[in-house]
């Protein structure tokens, strides 16, 4: 494939490089050549070039007050609190964000203005054209450097030693292995397998459903119809703070608890005991990607992810009737206890949250 | 200006003696560069980065990597005694212990989505414009490499403050990992140390944020601009300028001046907007609690083209031998990335395929004069804002009192529709203009002059063109489809290559098929001697202004 160019002066019979056949008809106006730009008044009038002088110097002047003003600030501008019980003022620390931003801003702003200004009014800037070289080796280089490679490659009998190669070949392809498998240990290596620990949450027979914030225990006349209550199980306060296991929870366990009319509800088969007097329990967490779902609206028992607005019907077992969520959302059987709490009769019946490959339908 | 001289003179010798600079110097000290507004759009980029690294390193002095719970003891009263992770805690200091330190975070954040925008801006602009065309497909591919990088080191560090909404952010990665088929579960596990969240994540996330990723992309940086430097800059045709020169000032000390001083502009800006517009208060969303989320948060606006694609999928899953496969989360999480992405990368290739083109190129296009090209590129725009737009569907719906379901089946069906829409509407605008060059060249300007002829002929006076101006509008290429030739030869024998060459031809008339060819010099001088009488006769008559 040629590499001619389009002649950019219009060659009668220019020729398309792609197509051997096609003829590209002369250009219409020749080149005039490279137009020298008409002089700047800073080249041609001794005030005006003062004057540029003065707008550059002044900038960077300037620039270096607002740096001393920038340390003053910081010295003057306090944010600490005179006695530490009192916690900082939001207002100081507003303030000292303002003076430092600006006076360092604007400080950098004008060393930047002051060299661009410099260069456009006062530095001589005549348009220079250079040509461009052509990026590919000359034949004779490429040929030179093929020949070196061959003669290399034939030093070392890389072609021939087809033993020594292919030993070669297979102990590079197998050393990143040892990379990968170092990094086996990033995930437990004891207990559950990832999805086994998805199947269960601390919820279980028996255990009191406490509202979230407060950590009560709630009666079943607790909750007036049309309202909506965060929860967590009784377990939740039994696991230490520090470690990993309480926020893990606080990801899988938390519910929500809901009262309707128990004529609203339209129940599913085999969940005709899972309310106590219209009062449901479903899952908090979304089971399109994970998201904690907050937005209830009490007259269509609707409930909205904020995250990507997957609509669940909690009337109608947690049925998904809008949004790219796939799955209904888990419902908690509850029951009431001896003393009138309302406690979970069981775990989830099925996974909480996204769905994943090991589960099934 | 002498002992700068001296002074300078010394360091060079010291240098020369050693390992010969003023080869070198002699050959780039005054290396052209083309001047032009929208190549500033990387020189954004770059300066941008530069802030991220300097404000990313004085947060390191105090931030701590690690999610070890606490209990808030600091000096933000609101969130005394409430229980966190050091991560956040250490954020908290940083704003409100630290003299200067909010400004530093503000300025690292705005940095980044500046960093972003710039970055995205200028491959509009190198698209736009055929920058990408050989010998710079390298760089468009390390372009390429380097806008993935930076959306990745922007979404880890808006993990690492381990507030609300970082949370909830890596809740939505870990959902996208577990739809993965077979390895999803395991994936996720490895990522987290275990279960969602774990207290392992920052940990892992803080060397991909502050090193890996910032290495690579200074690496790639690097080599991007070395490679620019021994390309040499593409310029814009016009007189005197062409395919094989390259115009502009001296690399010193013009554009060291300019670029250096740009430079400080946009570190300037950057902390001016710092000072003055407050980015992620994260005292005001507060610890990451798994169980709580805000209505109405959005992620940085990188990320809102792959949120709204999980906002406006339909809710597709199949089954597997009884495994699900999410697809309503495969798709937007996993496999948009690699839709856009391909292609994307792919792209210099795949109009070189078309175009049979295997030219250097260094003169760029004005975009109208690749209708198709530009086309393409509006298409691709339109399929991304309306993306963003989903991922904005809620904010949408409030401030145009609607429902937010209605703006999800709007981008459902629109982005199907409205791309190729673009892409139509596009390409027609971009043959207007040309054939409004053409007119311009063949007939001169329109003077709104119009003269009636003793037989009361109306007809507007048009000023010629000064040849500069013509030239200016006709130095580009002209661009022909490819012909695939006859089919057998002169002796009826078959040409074994002729199916290759028809494909080949009729994606070359995709390309070039409608485009408008500025006139030849034989339409050019016919135009001038036959029917516009009127407009040479009275060239001559035009106010010296007007012409």
């Amino acid at each position: 494939m040629s590499t001619h160019n389009v002649n950019p002066n219009g060659d009668e019979h220019a020729v398309v490089p792609h197509g051997e056949h096609a003829v590209v008809p002369a250009d219409p106006i020749a080149d005039p050549g490279l137009h020298h730009d008409e002089p700047r008044l800073t080249d041609v009038d001794k005030k005006a070039e003062r004057r540029a002088e003065r707008q550059v110097a002044g900038m960077f002047a300037l620039a270096s007050l607002l740096t001393v003003a920038f340390i003053v600030f910081y010295v003057i501008v306090g944010i600490h609190p005179d006695d530490p019980d009192d916690g900082v003022n939001i207002g100081d620390v507003q303030v000292s964000n303002l003076t430092l931003g600006l006076t360092l801003g604007l400080a950098l702003f004008l060393v930047g203005a002051g060299a661009v200004q410099w260069a456009r009014s006062l530095m001589s800037s005549p348009e220079v054209v250079h040509e461009r070289h052509e990026l590919r080796g000359d034949d004779e280089t490429r040929a030179a450097a093929l020949a070196d490679f061959e003669t290399g490659t034939e030093e070392t009998g890389f072609g021939r030693r087809k033993l020594i190669r292919n030993s070669l070949l297979g102990a590079l392809a197998l050393l990143p292995l040892p990379a990968v498998i170092l990094l086996r240990d990033l995930g437990p290596n004891t207990g559950p397998s990832p999805s086994e620990r998805k199947e269960h949450t601390i919820w279980a027979e028996g255990v009191r459903v406490l509202t979230d914030v407060t950590f009560m225990p709630i009666r079943a006349a607790d909750l007036e119809i049309g309202q909506l209550v965060n929860a967590m199980p009784a377990t939740f306060e039994d696991l230490p703070e520090h470690g990993p296991e309480r926020i893990n929870e606080r990801a899988k366990s938390p519910v929500m608890l809901v009262r309707m009319l128990p004529e609203d509800i339209h129940v599913a088969p085999g969940r005709e005991n899972w309310g106590v007097d219209g009062i449901l329990a479903y899952s908090k967490i979304c089971t399109h990607v994970g998201c904690p779902i907050s937005l209830y609206e009490q007259t269509t028992h609707h409930m909205l992810c904020p995250c990507h607005q997957s609509t669940f019907d909690l009337s109608d077992n947690g049925k998904v009737i809008f949004g790219p969520a796939t799955r209904s959302l888990p419902q908690l059987p509850i029951a009431v206890d001896s003393e009138g709490y309302l406690i979970a009769q069981s775990d989830f019946t099925e996974p909480v949250g996204p769905s994943y490959w090991e589960r099934t339908r | 200006m002498s002992a700068i001289v001296n002074g300078a003179g010394k360091v060079v010798d010291f240098v020369d003696q050693r390992i010969t600079a003023s080869n070198w110097l002699k050959r780039n000290i005054r290396k052209v560069f083309p001047d032009h507004w929208s190549f500033l759009l990387g020189e954004i980029a770059l300066f941008s980065f530069i802030m991220i690294l300097l404000s990313g390193v004085f947060l390191t002095l105090w931030f701590k990597p690690t999610m070890a719970h606490v209990v808030y003891e600091g000096a933000y009263v609101p969130m005394r005694d409430v229980g966190m992770s050091e991560a956040y805690a250490s954020t908290l200091e940083i704003s409100f212990e630290v003299r200067g330190g909010l400004l530093m975070r503000q300025v690292h954040h705005w940095g980044a989505l500046i960093f972003l925008a710039a970055m995205s801006a200028h491959m509009l602009r190198v698209f736009f414009t055929g920058a990408f065309r050989k010998p710079r497909e390298i760089n468009w591919l390390i372009g390429v490499v380097l806008l993935v990088l930076g959306v990745a080191a922007g979404f880890t560090g808006y993990s690492l403050p381990d507030d609300l909404l970082s949370g909830t952010g890596l809740r939505i990665i870990e959902g996208g990992m577990l739809a993965i088929p077979i390895v999803g579960t395991y994936l996720s596990s490895f990522l987290f140390g275990g279960e969602y969240p774990g207290d392992d994540i920052i940990a892992r996330l803080y060397p991909m944020h502050i090193l890996l990723i910032p290495g690579l992309i200074l690496a790639l940086v690097t080599a991007h601009l070395m490679i620019l430097w021994y390309q040499k800059h593409t310029h814009w045709g016009g007189p005197g300028k062409t395919n094989t020169n390259v115009a502009g000032a001296p690399f010193y000390p013009i554009y060291v001046a300019k670029a250096g001083g740009f430079q400080f502009i946009v570190m300037g800006v950057i902390v001016l907007l710092a000072a003055t517009i407050q980015i992620n208060p994260v005292w005001l969303w507060g610890p990451y609690d798994p169980s709580v989320v805000s209505a109405g948060t959005q992620p940085d606006w990188y990320v809102g083209f792959l949120d709204g694609a999980l906002r406006v999928m339909p809710p597709w899953e199949f089954y597997i031998f009884d495994h699900p496969v999410t697809m309503s989360v495969l798709i937007p999480a996993i496999l948009l990335p690699g839709i856009i992405l391909t292609p994307l990368a792919l792209y210099p290739w795949l109009e070189q395929k078309a175009t049979g083109d295997t030219r250097e190129h260094h003169l760029l296009d004005r975009p109208r004069n690749v209708p198709v090209r530009t086309g393409i590129g509006v298409a691709f725009i339109v399929f991304y804002i309306l993306l963003w737009i989903a991922g904005g569907n809620d904010f949408f719906a409030t401030i145009l009192e609607i429902p937010v379901n209605w703006i999800t089946w709007f981008i459902r069906i629109g982005i199907f529709v409205l791309p190729p829409l673009a892409f139509f509407a596009t390409k027609r605008i971009c043959l207007g203009l040309q054939r409004r060059d053409r007119d311009k060249v063949m007939h001169g300007r329109e003077t709104g002059i119009v003269m009636v002829s003793p037989e009361g002929e109306f007809s507007e006076l048009h000023a010629p063109l000064s040849q500069a101006q013509a030239y200016q509008l006709t130095w580009h290429e002209r661009q022909l489809p490819s012909d695939p030739g006859p089919a057998t030869d002169a002796n009826g024998i078959p040409n074994p290559n002729y199916r290759s060459k028809r494909v080949q031809a009729r994606l070359s008339r995709f390309y070039f098929g409608d485009v408008v060819q500025k006139p030849t010099r034989e339409e050019l001088e016919s135009a001038h001697h036959d029917g516009h009488g009127a407009e040479s006769a009275h060239r001559d008559e035009l106010p010296s202004g007007q012409q």
